[in-house]
């Protein structure tokens, strides 16, 4: 048992005894259903993951710096990519933030002692370790080829590798993110403490409410989808190979019905730290925060309306296609709401060059970037061109990296102090960013150009006149690694030494700045009553 | 949450699971009756019909609070949205008489 009346006694007499010191044995954290130590125990496992799929991902790198396909033979290029794209979107992106940042926030924010489903809640994560243990079952056995998206027949019929295995974990996978959506959606319904009205919600929650609706919506048909993969690779059910039968394009369609509005799983919580860190940041309420919060519920349902982006060129009608294109335009409006509303908040704010603000820059530009040349891919003509391209690999990182990768380094920094009662050097959480960010520009800007060359993905031999931008891709790459492991370095490091962090460092609004850092085991000394809208920064001083 | 609606009793749980084995043993007596394209409709049909026992009274959704009826409903709009949309594909495949339209003959 983690939590014991004693426990609750102690919390309750000592506001000193906090949800860290509250038990130090093994036992304590695996058996624990507090939702900050879960949420820890997500961190630490998905960093795990996170520096394994960056391993393959440095091996990519590396071999495409020169045009031969000299380091690994094609067999072996393709599960590295592959191995690299499932261990990613599977077992880190799509987890994430909801899982760590989220897991920890959601409850406090509204005012809750924890979340609806404690006992749910850790079993969302023994889910993801089984499925993680069964993945990396797959890539030490000999690896999979298929890439992340599993594209039949290849992998139902012809692929050589750990196919079933491999789908096997990323099945499992999203059994753990539905629990945490699950979760997320009943402690938002029937949690939120006296006084939380919707509309008082902060922003991070309502982001966090439509990627759960995702999560609860989409993730089924995903799961179902893998399991017909499985039955035909397996038993030779025909659903998806022409030769028995099936069509091969329903596998796309119902892949991306789920896999579209995956992506949006994987940036709708970082769209939600910044909202969060912009406020603060600016010291301002968000501007037109009922926007900035319906944008977010509209995304998670348009989202859904226009996987077949994805497959303009797979024999999908053209009219199809182009309601698909049309529809893929709109979801841009609610994504560009949110840019447009997080800058006009910091218009006239009082900011200060911290490390959340060089956070919130580095995220704004990056997102913008891969936005906008979503676009580029949603038109049907051009998109006959970039199909298959490293411009679309550009585009998706921007988004997925750049963004989401991005806001959760953002997020671990600026509620670091509250996570761990920690802080951290500022000075190095500036560098880390701008690492990151030039790291980051010269890994994928310099791919916009090679796909529009006509350089396609998941080739490991290249013309000649593709070896220079290749080169610099993998020297910012180099970059780019190296901005993850210093904030690595240092953040572990002010866990041992840094000083200890007041409850509000940044003097910022929420619920979570008003407990103590860290937080008691309950959270919350009493419960909190809430009686102003969220964001409510005081005048700004004059200087 | 406390749940102050009941739930099925054993008795609706027996008929529930009898109605499910006796539609099982219905599906396959229909596959071997010769019905054309229909053949499909009624096997969907009884499929639809098993679902629907099993969430209203297994999943207890009959008994629960509206709030639980939108989630289940939202997740059935959702199911009509990929057929719908799918559809929308290779119905209109044909229609500029392009290769693709190979694969509906
Ligand atoms: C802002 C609106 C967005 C638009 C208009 C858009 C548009 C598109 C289009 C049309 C494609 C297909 C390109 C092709 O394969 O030829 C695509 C691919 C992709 N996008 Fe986006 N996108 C947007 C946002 C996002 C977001 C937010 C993410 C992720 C967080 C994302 C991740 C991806 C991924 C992963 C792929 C490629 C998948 C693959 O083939 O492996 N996109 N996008
Ligand atoms: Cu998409």
């Amino acid at each position: 048992m983690a939590i014991t009346e004693q426990d609750v006694q102690a919390s309750e007499d000592a506001p000193s005894v906090n949800y860290l010191n509250n038990g130090y044995g093994l036992k304590s954290w695996l058996l624990t259903k507090d939702h900050k130590r879960i949420a820890v125990l997500y961190i630490i496992s998905i960093s795990i993951f996170f520096a394994l799929g960056g391993l393959f991902a440095s091996l990519v790198r590396f071999e495409l710096m020169t045009p031969e396909g000299d380091l690994m033979s094609s067999d072996t290029y393709n599960k590295v990519f592959s191995m690299h794209g499932i261990i990613m979107v599977f077992f880190f992106l799509v987890p994430s933030i909801p899982a760590t940042i989220g897991n920890f926030l959601v409850p406090i924010m509204v005012g809750a002692k924890d979340l609806a489903f404690p006992r749910i809640n850790l079993l969302s994560w023994y889910v993801y370790v089984v499925a993680g243990i069964l993945g990396t079952i797959a890539v030490v056995g000999g690896g999979v080829d298929t890439g992340w998206t599993f594209y039949t027949p290849y992998s139902s019929t012809y692929s050589n590798s750990n196919v079933i295995l491999a789908a096997m974990a990323a099945f499992m996978a999203g059994f753990s993110s539905i629990l945490t959506g699950l979760n997320f959606v009943v402690t938002i319904h029937t949690m939120r403490a006296p006084g939380m009205t919707w509309f008082r919600l902060p922003l991070f929650v309502w982001s966090h409410y439509a990627t759960s609706l995702i999560m609860l919506l989409g993730t089924p048909v995903i799961a179902i989808t893998l399991v017909l993969l499985m039955l035909e690779r397996g038993f030779g059910f025909g659903f998806f190979d022409p030769n028995l039968g099936g069509d091969p394009v329903l596998f796309q369609h119902l892949f991306w019905f789920y896999s579209h509005p995956a992506v949006y799983i994987m940036i709708l919580p970082s769209m939600g730290v910044m909202s969060e860190m912009v406020a603060s940041v600016a010291r301002k309420r968000v501007f037109g925060y009922e926007f900035v919060a319906f944008s977010s519920v509209a995304i998670a349902i348009l989202g859904f309306l226009v996987w077949g982006h994805h497959m303009f060129v797979s024999s999908q009608s053209t009219y199809a296609g182009m309601v698909f294109s049309i529809i893929t335009f709109l979801v841009a409006v609610p994504s560009a709401i949110k840019t447009f509303n997080w800058t006009a908040t910091l218009y006239k704010g009082s900011i200060v060059y911290d490390t959340s603000m060089f956070y919130v820059y580095g995220y704004l530009g990056l997102f913008l970037v891969g936005g906008l040349t979503g676009l580029f891919l949603s038109s049907m003509g051009l998109d006959i061109h970039l199909h298959d391209t490293y411009f679309v690999v550009a585009h998706f990182h921007y988004i997925m990296v750049g963004g989401q990768v991005m806001g959760y380094l953002g997020g671990m920094h600026f509620w670091w102090p509250k996570i761990t009662g920690k802080m951290f050097p500022d000075i190095w959480g500036r560098v880390s960013a701008l690492l990151v960010f030039l790291g980051f520009n010269l890994t994928f800007f310099p791919q916009f150009i090679l796909g529009y060359m006509g350089m396609p993905r998941r080739y490991h031999v290249y013309p000649d006149e593709f070896q220079v931008l290749n080169v610099a891709s993998s020297l910012g790459a180099s970059i780019l690694a190296l901005g993850y492991l210093v904030p690595g370095a240092y953040l572990t490091w002010s866990i041992f030494k840094g000083p200890k962090a007041p409850d509000n460092p940044w003097g910022a609004k929420g619920l979570e700045w008003e407990t103590t850092s860290p937080p008691p085991t309950f959270n919350f000394e009493e419960t909190p009553v809430v009686t102003e809208e969220a964001y409510q920064y005081g005048p700004i001083e004059e200087h | 949450m406390a749940d102050d609606h009941h739930g099925p009793t054993v008795r609706i749980y027996l008929a529930v699971f009898a109605s499910l084995m006796f539609l099982t043993a219905l599906t396959v007596w229909v596959a071997y009756q010769e019905l054309g394209m229909f053949n499909d409709v009624v096997a969907l049909g009884i499929a639809c019909t098993k679902a629907t026992i099993v969430i209203l009274f297994f999943m207890h959704v009959k008994y629960a609070s509206r709030l639980t009826w939108l989630l289940a409903g939202a997740g059935i709009l959702f199911l009509l949205i990929l057929f719908a949309f799918a559809m929308a594909d290779y119905v209109s495949r044909g229609w500029l008489g392009m290769p693709a339209s190979h694969y509906l003959q």
